[in-house]
């Protein structure tokens, strides 16, 4: 047993080694990140396990599948709107008979810290049917990533072990304990079970429904449901689920008594403690991170036994994330205040595309192509350039989700606005844009696509993308876009006024073009400078 | 023994060092210690904020309750005053005097610093100076740390050993330079 001193990313990829990990794979997104970064860190010093970043969520998920069906144990980590991008294969990874232990990590962003929505994770574990583990710290983030491992091969299912940005990239010291071998290499001994044609499904999928009653049992046994009754004080009884335990602790010396109290941190909800719960208090409170999931399982359209307070009955806000201060008044205990000076109001500091980035002359160029048009559309994309939103730019129209700005420039076209620009970056349109674009090519869309290449993944830390930046023109080209409406162009200030004219002439164009504006992301850049310069200097 | 710590500046600033200098000294001295830090999209240019907190008995939340810090320790002088329901009314406020002024708005600097002083123990440290004097304006946010230092609940030498530990793969220069500013910002704040 040793001690180390992690975030809550970094004690599930620890607690994946330990348990025996033969392959992780991801796709960057806040706040799971951090995930892999420790894994191949880990693979870069120890060898194995594998740990590579994946094109999306989707070929991650897929890739580890092939190890489980391998009879060996895999993760695949993921923000939570990845797991929408992955949900195809994880709906019927539960289907099939999980061989190699597959635990998929989802890191859900309540407040949307560096996200699109606040989705809850724990809603796709129910969907598909299968155990759910929600760590409420780094300690229990490293154990319970161990025991996925275990209940994936006990029950055949994918387990999902839920994280949320506050735990994700919380530090603290964890005690860790000996790693187990990777499994050998065997693979499922029934291939039928991996075959999901209509009447093998049925089968499979008969059989998953029969081993709910084994997940219920887990459920209740489950150390991480931890039930505490007070008879004495028989008022109110509290359920939190995953961090809200934390901010509930945090208040509760203050308290005038100990409540009853049921936390839960394995799903299935566990039906049995919530009655026992239930049947020994006046009301309940439920206090749960991310969307009323046991509150409405609670309240169902029955006439409720008890009366329940959460986010539905207005006693905890519906939206956003917890922090001590909402569970304390949701307790009913008077706000504390801090100092404040009277009078002072403070500008807001957003983020902001940072000095010298290649995507900011991209936009000066993009603006001055556009000008005079009556009623152009600019779609976008996730990553860096979604900053091109904001002051001083106001360049873009839309972010909806990965790779839309190309099929939603399509539509927009399709619809007859005249011009329709999209912009992507090049970690994303690998991610998601290719599949689009092929549509745009199948009908010549009247539409310009431009791809802000930085030669990275940015926005979460400069990840390499799927593929060098030097091959994205021979995408294009490969899946049919005419070479004559095809142009790699430099991203730079002094190009502007050339790829302004260049973009202008395209949009002008009544079919499909699509321009690459490469120049690497300055970070990055200058992060290999110092790289370079640490492996030139002479040892000291 | 509790003593939570609100630490904030503009990303890259190097507010995460200053944490990790503090966090891993007060788990050497077996203090039980969560540090929560900001990831991601914030992290380009925005306001960027870190809860560190120290404690002899095992910590529960990962963010600090309002009114409750015992510090805030600023690497930039608005980002000191962002945060300020967090401290409690026996906290104290150290703040680099140096400005960012990467947005349009920024008020007017003497405004800020003199909305910093009306703060009872309230410490301005002209972080960047004495950086540079120590010889690089990059070592800024250690003078943060040894401002800090006098109010910390960890041994002086404690956070030495731990500035030399992250400074040492740069080199026997760096490891001095972040420990003079170190010094300097002890001193300053004396």
């Amino acid at each position: 047993m040793s001690e180390m001193v992690l975030l809550g990313d970094e004690a599930v990829a620890i607690g994946a080694v330990h348990a025996g990990l033969t392959a992780a794979y991801a796709y960057p997104g806040t706040p799971s990140t951090e995930i892999l970064e420790y894994l191949i860190r880990h693979r870069a010093g120890a060898g194995r396990p594998l740990a590579t970043w994946a094109t999306n969520e989707k070929t991650a998920y897929e890739e580890a599948m092939g190890v489980s069906m391998a009879g060996r144990r895999a993760l695949v980590a993921m923000k939570h709107v990845g797991l929408n991008v992955a949900a195809d294969p994880f709906m019927n990874s539960a289907i099939v008979s999980i061989h190699g232990g597959l635990v998929v990590v989802v890191a859900d962003d309540p407040g949307m810290h560096s996200s699109q929505n606040e989705q809850d994770s724990r809603y796709y574990a129910e969907f598909a049917r299968v155990v759910c583990l929600e760590p409420a710290n780094q300690q229990e983030a490293y154990e319970m990533t161990r025991e996925a491992f275990d209940l994936s091969e006990r029950f055949h299912i994918p387990v999902l072990v839920r994280l949320v940005t506050r735990l994700a990239h919380s530090r603290a010291v964890v005690k860790v304990a000996d790693a187990r071998a990777e499994n050998p290499v065997s693979k499922v001994p029934s291939a039928s079970s991996w075959i999901l044609l209509p009447s093998n499904a049925r089968r499979q999928w008969r059989d998953l429904l029969g081993r709910q009653k084994d997940f219920a049992a887990y459920s209740e046994s489950s150390r991480h449901n931890t039930l505490e009754l007070n008879r004495e004080r028989p008022e109110i009884g509290i359920i939190t689920t995953g961090l809200a335990r934390n901010y509930y602790a945090e208040n509760l010396e203050e308290l005038p008594c100990r409540p009853s109290h049921l936390h839960i941190g394995a799903y299935p909800v566990p039906v049995d403690k919530v009655r026992a719960l239930v049947n020994s208090v006046g009301k309940v409170l439920v206090l749960e991170e991310g969307y009323p999931f046991v509150e409405r399982t609670l309240r169902g359209v029955m006439p409720l036994q008890v009366p329940v307070l959460g986010k539905e009955s207005g006693d905890v806000p519906p939206d956003g994330e917890l922090t001590p201060d909402i569970v304390r008044a949701s307790l009913g205990l008077p706000s504390r205040s801090g100092v404040s000076i009277p009078g002072l109001s403070l500008p807001s500091r957003p983020p902001q595309l940072c000095a010298g980035c290649p995507h900011a002359d991209t936009f000066d160029a993009i603006k001055l192509a556009l000008a005079g048009f009556e009623q152009p559309v600019v779609t976008s994309d996730i990553g860096c350039y979604t900053l091109g939103a904001l002051p001083p730019y106001g360049a873009i129209e839309s972010c909806v989700c990965m790779g839309a700005s190309v099929g939603m420039a399509k539509g927009a076209s399709d619809a007859g606005i005249r011009p329709a620009l999209g912009i992507i970056g090049d970690s994303t349109f690998l991610h998601s844009g290719v599949t689009p674009l092929m549509d745009a090519v199948a009908s010549d869309a009247e539409m310009t696509l431009i791809i802000v290449d930085n030669e990275t993944t940015a926005m979460t830390g400069g990840q390499p993308t799927i593929l060098p930046s030097s091959r994205l023109e021979q995408v294009v080209k490969g899946v049919g876009v005419d070479p004559a409406h095809v142009h790699v162009v430099e991203a730079h200030r002094r190009h502007t006024q050339a790829n302004a004219e260049i973009i202008r002439r395209e949009l002008a164009h009544p079919g499909l073009s699509v321009i690459i504006a490469v120049r690497e992301c300055i970070e990055t850049a200058k992060a290999k400078a110092r790289d370079r310069k640490k492996r030139d200097a002479p040892a000291s | 023994m509790k003593y939570d710590i609100i630490l904030a500046g503009v990303g890259g600033q190097g507010v995460l060092s200053v944490s990790a200098i503090i966090a891993s000294s007060a788990i050497n001295e077996g203090l039980a210690v969560k540090q929560s830090e900001v990831h991601g999209m914030s992290q380009r240019g925005g306001a960027v904020l870190a809860n560190l907190r120290l404690s002899d008995k095992p910590v529960a939340s990962d963010l600090i309750p309002l009114g409750s810090a015992s510090m805030i320790l600023s690497m930039e002088p608005l980002e000191s005053l962002r945060y300020l329901e967090y401290l409690s009314p026996e906290g104290s406020v150290i703040s680099a005097v140096d400005p960012v002024r990467n947005i349009p708005d920024y008020p007017e600097l003497e405004t800020i610093l003199a909305a910093i002083r009306s703060l009872p123990r309230a410490k301005l440290v002209e972080a960047e100076r004495l950086a540079r004097q120590a010889g690089s304006a990059r070592a800024t946010n250690m003078v943060i740390v040894g401002a800090a230092s006098h109010r910390l609940p960890v041994r002086v030498e404690t956070l030495e050993q731990f500035i030399r530990r992250l400074f040492e793969a740069k080199g026997a220069q760096v490891v001095e330079t972040n420990l003079k500013a170190f010094r300097a910002g002890r001193e300053a704040a004396a």
